[in-house]
Order: structure tokens, then C-alpha cells, then sequence
């Protein structure tokens, strides 16, 4: 996965990230580093800015100021179809999938050919789409219901098809909002299994509040407070930091 | 599965069919002359409705402005046959010969810049495509590119086609007025006006909207169209997959814009004038209606939508004049209230599955019948 870039190490570097809504600093001076093949998670108390961090990545909301270089590209002023094209894809909160649209038809739309207008309107469905659909809808535990109509998943399947949506993308960064939020047990022990084999070749950021969760799959735990690092490190550092404590975990 | 990809699944074949038999054969046979060219006219904003199904049946852009579009399609025909009805020899007796009549009332003495390649047919045809897709193009960019939409983008386009209705009617010795482009004779030496004329006419319209059904059904099955369908649901979810989404609705935009213009250049053929009257928010809304009668998903239920609520416009408004508005309004709520997806989906939901039971029971047809319970059902829901 080494890429030709000069001052390689990091796959991606946020540095002096602020963004500011009408004065209020969502997000201040926050910098921080991921490594390739590293699965990062981001956990901290409701409204400490961390939907906001991925939004700043992904191209969804503009930067006050700071920088974001990813594989040595800057992504601030890149439109969020460039930031995809750069090899960063992003899953929502909400399960953010299209109803109306099989399973086989979701991921056939994140399959990377054929974005422009001309491109879509002359794609063609060939046996390359069709296996790399089948392989991606077999990690994700769907390869049975490929041609269900999507609304008719599970909350679970539909995370995981989104998921599965970001992979077909062959991004090199997922970035993932809170992943198993709403699922059961058994998902969420499918849902571990699933990230650790996506991580054999991509970088993963995560945000999550499931504690148990974040244990299982992070190599490294940031928590954010009011737009800010509270703490840095493995888990089990951040776990005794009595800062962290008191403004998060203690509740 | 597979059968998406195609340009057409089996039931929209059968569809295409009993359409292009009703059109081309019961029609014309069970009509007089002047009950055909009525239909002709319906016809014309059927192609406005098929535009509507792309652009705010699949797309979710709610254009309330198509009005507009078919009329810049029927004033370019429109200016191209004025000219060849204003011949010197034709209008010797005006202060200006040459000049179309209006021109002349309105004390023109030159015939303006922007009408003279409005001599040739071919720039005119290349106009009816070209200058309505580049119009929506820049209306689409300016909207789309700020991520204006829904609610916001309906009512400017309404604003558009207020503002085209005031110009046309403004700027009279240029556009007609408010009366528009009347009297129109010939097309190449050929006179539309005789019966036999819009005979020939009726079936040249149908081809076109044949035509334009398959273009429309391509759209939907290729993969834009899917694009399209994601869109108008998960918006961000398109745009953070790769896709430029401003891109994608200003197609589906320029395309409903063209196809409203092919339907207003035959409606100024078949019918032989154009005036604004096509071009307001009025007409712009009925054609919205026609669509929402139809089923705005499904390019066959709005063709037919459009012809009924045409039907019963012209025999209420016979009758009751003062009442056809209310009706119509009435009509629009009830549709949007109590069946969606107008009469495409009553058909889907309630017609075409005990069609399929009957069919069924047939020895020999079951194995085709149960092909078409699983086409019918879109999107796979009962692939299952």
C-alpha cells in the first residue's frame, strides 16, 4: 500500500483544524495523525465535535482554517466528489442507504466507473461489476439478499451495507459514524469481525460510544471535548486518564 | 436482474405495444379529423409529462416552470413558420413587406437580429433542442451548483415562467404579445391546415413520442436513472459516493426541458399558433397535474394521464367553464392524498395483479404470467 509520496508516514494529517459556526469553535486547533492500515477511533461526549471532524474530511462542511492533507494532498478546498475520488469514503450515522433500490443496485452505484453524467448513462453491467458485487455483498454478510429491495433489511444489514457501499469504493480511508449503533449483540460481534478484515488494507477512522466496541477494534483512541483532544493513545491509557474520567467516561 | 439492464423489461414492451396500437391504430380509426387533432394537441403535453417523470418522478426536481421550455420549442417552430407565411408576396400590403404582420402593426420597419436564422428549417430544428437544453442548462447550474432545490427551486422556476410570460407580452412587436404568433400557413410550401395535413401530422407527433418513450425507458434503465432514484432519496449519500450531484439533476433538468420543447415545436404545428398562454405558471402547473394524474413514475401512466385529464377538460370546461379550474385543483389534491402514484401505481397495485391471476389460470401462459409478477414489481421488492 506505499504509495509514492515523499514524506510518506502518515496516510492522513489534520493539523490546526478549527471550524467555526458563527463564533462557536466546533472544532479548535485539532490535530492529530493516521497511520496506513491503522483503525483510529474518535470517542467523547455528545456535541464534542466529532461528527463535525468527518464532516471537515469528507468536504461536507468548509474549514475555518487549518489543514487536512491526505497522502500529501490537501482535501480543505477539494469538492466532496474529488475528496471520494482521492480514496476517502465516508458512512453516516443514520444508516444511509437508498430504499427504493435493491442490494445489488446500492453497491453497484458506489462501483467506481462511470461518475460523470455520459459515464453513468453508459455503464454497463459486466461480469467485473457483477463479482466484485457479489464478493463485496459476501463480506458484508448480504450475498443471499442481493436482489431484496433494501428497505426491507435490518437495521444492522442496512450499516452493513452501507458499509459494504464504501468498500466497493476501494477507498483507502472509511470513515465510519458510529458503525454499530442500534445493533444487536450478534451484530455487533459481525460487526468487529467485518472491520477487522477491512482493515488488512485500509485505514479506518471510527467514531464510536460503544465502549466494549471501541476495546475490541482500536489501535489508538482519541478523545475529543468541545472541540478539542482531551487524550490521546491506546485504550488503555485513555481509560486511566482521569480527565477523561471525569468529563466522559465517569457518567 | 439482468433484466434491468436492458433497455426495456418484458411488461414495458407490452406496454410500448397496446400504446403504439392505441395511438397508431384504434385512435385514428375511431376518430373524426378534428377528434384526432384534439388528441394531437394532448399528445403535445403528454411529451412535457414524460419529462416530468424523469425530472421529478425519478430526479425529485419539481419543476413548476415546464411551461417555459415548451414554449421556447413551440416559438422557434412558431418564428420559423411566420417567416415563411411572411413572404413579400403575402404581405405587399403592409408599411414593411416581408416583415411578419405584428411586426409591422407595431411599427418595425426591419425584421429583428435575433429572428433571421430563423429562415433556415434546419437551424430551426437544431434550435427546438438546442436553445431550451442550454436555457435549463444555465437555469440548472445556477440552482444546482448552490444546492438550491425542493421547495425553493419549484418556485423559481414558476418565477421564470412569470418572467417569460411578461417579457413575451411586453416586448410585442418582436414576440406577438399576448395574441402570439398567429396565422401560420406553410411548412417548406406544404400547408398544415388542411385535414389531410394533420392527418399526416397526428402520425409524425406519434413516432416522435414513441421515440421519445424509448428514450426516456433507456434513461431509466441505465444506470443514470438508478443515479437518479438514489438521489431524490439519499441526496448526500450520492454526493459522498464519488458523484457530482449538481451535475446529474442538470441533465435530468435539460433533458425534461427538451422534451417539453419537441412537445410545444409539434403542439405550434399541429394546432398552428403559439402564444404565452402556453408559456405561465398556469399551464406550467396543469402540466404538473397531468403528470401526478398519470403516476409521475412511470412514463406510460403519465402519457395517459396526460390524455384523460385533457379529455375531461375539454368536455367539463364545455359545460361547466367557471368549474373546471376547481376541478382540476380538486383532482390534484385527491391524487396527491390518496394515491401517490396516480393511476400508474392503482394499475400496478390493483389491475395488473388480478390481470396476472387471470392470466395464470391459462394453461401454457402461467410460466409467462409469473415472468411478469416478478417485472412488475419494481426495484424486487417481491424477488424475495
Amino acid at each position: 500500500m506505499v504509495i509514492g509520496d515523499v514524506q510518506k508516514d502518515f496516510l492522513l494529517a489534520v493539523e490546526g483544524l478549527t471550524v467555526s459556526f458563527d463564533g462557536f469553535k466546533a472544532v479548535n486547533d485539532l490535530s492529530f495523525y493516521v497511520d496506513e492500515n491503522e483503525i483510529r477511533v474518535i470517542i467523547g461526549p455528545n456535541g464534542a465535535g466529532k461528527t463535525t471532524v468527518l464532516d471537515l474530511i469528507c468536504g461536507k462542511t468548509e474549514a475555518t482554517s487549518g489543514s487536512i492533507k491526505f497522502r500529501g494532498q490537501e482535501l480543505t478546498h477539494m469538492t466532496p466528489n474529488q475528496i471520494v475520488l482521492a480514496g476517502v469514503g465516508r458512512k453516516f450515522q443514520t444508516p444511509s442507504i437508498y430504499d427504493d433500490l435493491t442490494v445489488f443496485e446500492n453497491l453497484e452505484i458506489s462501483y467506481p466507473r462511470g461518475r460523470t453524467v455520459f459515464g453513468a448513462l453508459t455503464f454497463k453491467r459486466d461480469a467485473a461489476v457483477r463479482d466484485r458485487v457479489e464478493a463485496v455483498a459476501e463480506t458484508i454478510f448480504l450475498k443471499d439478499r442481493l436482489h431484496t429491495s433494501a428497505e426491507l433489511l435490518s437495521h444492522g444489514q442496512k450499516q452493513w451495507l452501507e458499509i459494504g457501499m464504501l468498500l466497493i469504493q476501494e477507498p483507502a480511508l472509511l470513515m465510519l459514524d458510529e458503525p454499530v449503533a442500534g445493533m444487536s449483540v450478534s451484530e455487533r460481534v459481525k460487526t468487529a469481525e467485518l472491520l477487522h478484515g477491512i482493515i488488512k488494507n485500509h485505514s479506518v477512522l471510527v467514531i464510536e460510544h460503544d465502549m466494549k466496541f471501541v476495546e475490541d477494534i482500536a489501535h489508538k483512541v482519541i478523545v475529543l471535548h468541545q472541540g478539542r483532544i482531551l487524550s490521546e493513545g491506546k485504550m488503555e491509557k485513555v481509560k486511566n486518564d482521569p480527565k477523561v474520567i471525569e468529563v466522559y467516561l465517569g457518567h | 436482474m439482468s433484466e434491468n439492464t436492458r433497455f426495456f423489461n418484458r411488461s414495458e414492451l407490452m406496454a410500448l405495444a397496446v400504446l403504439a396500437l392505441l395511438l397508431v391504430v384504434v385512435l385514428p380509426l375511431s376518430l373524426d379529423v378534428f377528434r384526432l387533432n384534439l388528441v394531437a394537441k394532448y399528445l403535445t403535453y403528454a411529451f412535457v409529462a414524460i419529462g416530468l417523470v424523469l425530472c421529478w418522478g425519478y430526479g425529485g426536481i419539481l419543476s413548476l416552470g415546464q411551461g417555459v421550455f415548451f414554449g421556447l420549442g413551440g416559438y422557434c417552430m412558431a418564428m420559423f413558420l411566420k417567416l415563411e407565411a411572411s413572404s413579400v408576396a403575402n404581405t405587399k400590403i403592409q408599411s414593411t413587406p416581408g416583415i411578419p404582420d405584428f411586426m409591422d402593426w407595431n411599427q418595425l420597419t426591419q425584421l429583428p437580429f435575433f429572428w433571421k436564422p430563423f429562415h433556415s428549417l434546419t437551424f430551426t430544428i437544431v434550435a427546438i433542442f438546442a436553445v431550451p437544453a442550454i436555457f435549463a442548462f444555465i437555469v440548472g447550474a445556477a440552482m444546482f451548483k448552490r444546492r438550491v432545490g425542493g421547495v425553493y427551486f419549484a418556485i423559481i422556476t414558476q418565477a421564470i415562467a412569470a418572467i417569460l410570460t411578461i417579457l413575451i407580452v411586453g416586448q410585442q412587436g418582436y414576440t406577438g404579445g399576448i395574441n402570439g404568433i398567429t396565422d401560420l400557413r406553410t411548412l417548406k410550401g406544404w400547408d398544415i391546415r388542411t385535414d389531410q395535413a394533420k392527418f399526416i401530422l397526428y402520425f409524425v407527433e406519434v413516432a416522435f413520442l414513441l421515440a421519445g418513450v424509448a428514450v426516456a425507458l433507456f434513461i431509466r434503465h441505465s444506470k443514470l436513472g438508478r443515479i437518479l432514484v438514489a438521489m431524490r432519496e439519499k441526496e448526500d449519500r450520492v454526493r459522498f459516493s464519488g458523484y457530482s450531484v449538481a451535475n446529474f439533476k442538470i441533465f435530468a433538468f435539460c433533458i425534461a426541458a427538451v422534451f417539453a420543447a419537441v412537445g410545444g415545436a409539434l403542439f405550434t404545428l399541429e394546432v398552428g399558433f403559439m402564444s404565452p398562454s402556453f408559456v405561465g405558471i398556469v399551464p406550467s402547473i396543469e402540466m404538473v397535474i397531468y403528470t401526478a394524474v398519470g403516476g409521475r413514475l412511470s412514463v406510460f401512466g403519465a402519457i395517459y394521464g396526460t390524455l384523460i385529464v385533457n379529455f375531461a377538460k375539454t368536455s367539463f370546461s364545455e359545460s361547466f367553464p367557471e368549474l373546471w379550474l376547481f376541478g382540476l385543483g380538486a383532482l390534484f389534491i385527491a391524487v396527491v392524498l390518496a394515491f401517490p402514484n396516480g393511476l400508474a401505481g392503482l394499475w400496478r397495485d390493483y389491475v395488473q395483479p388480478r390481470l396476472d391471476a387471470v392470466l395464470l389460470r391459462r394453461p401454457g401462459a402461467a410460466k409467462w404470467a409469473s415472468r411478469q409478477v416478478s417485472e412488475s414489481v419494481p426495484d424486487g421488492a417481491a424477488a424475495e
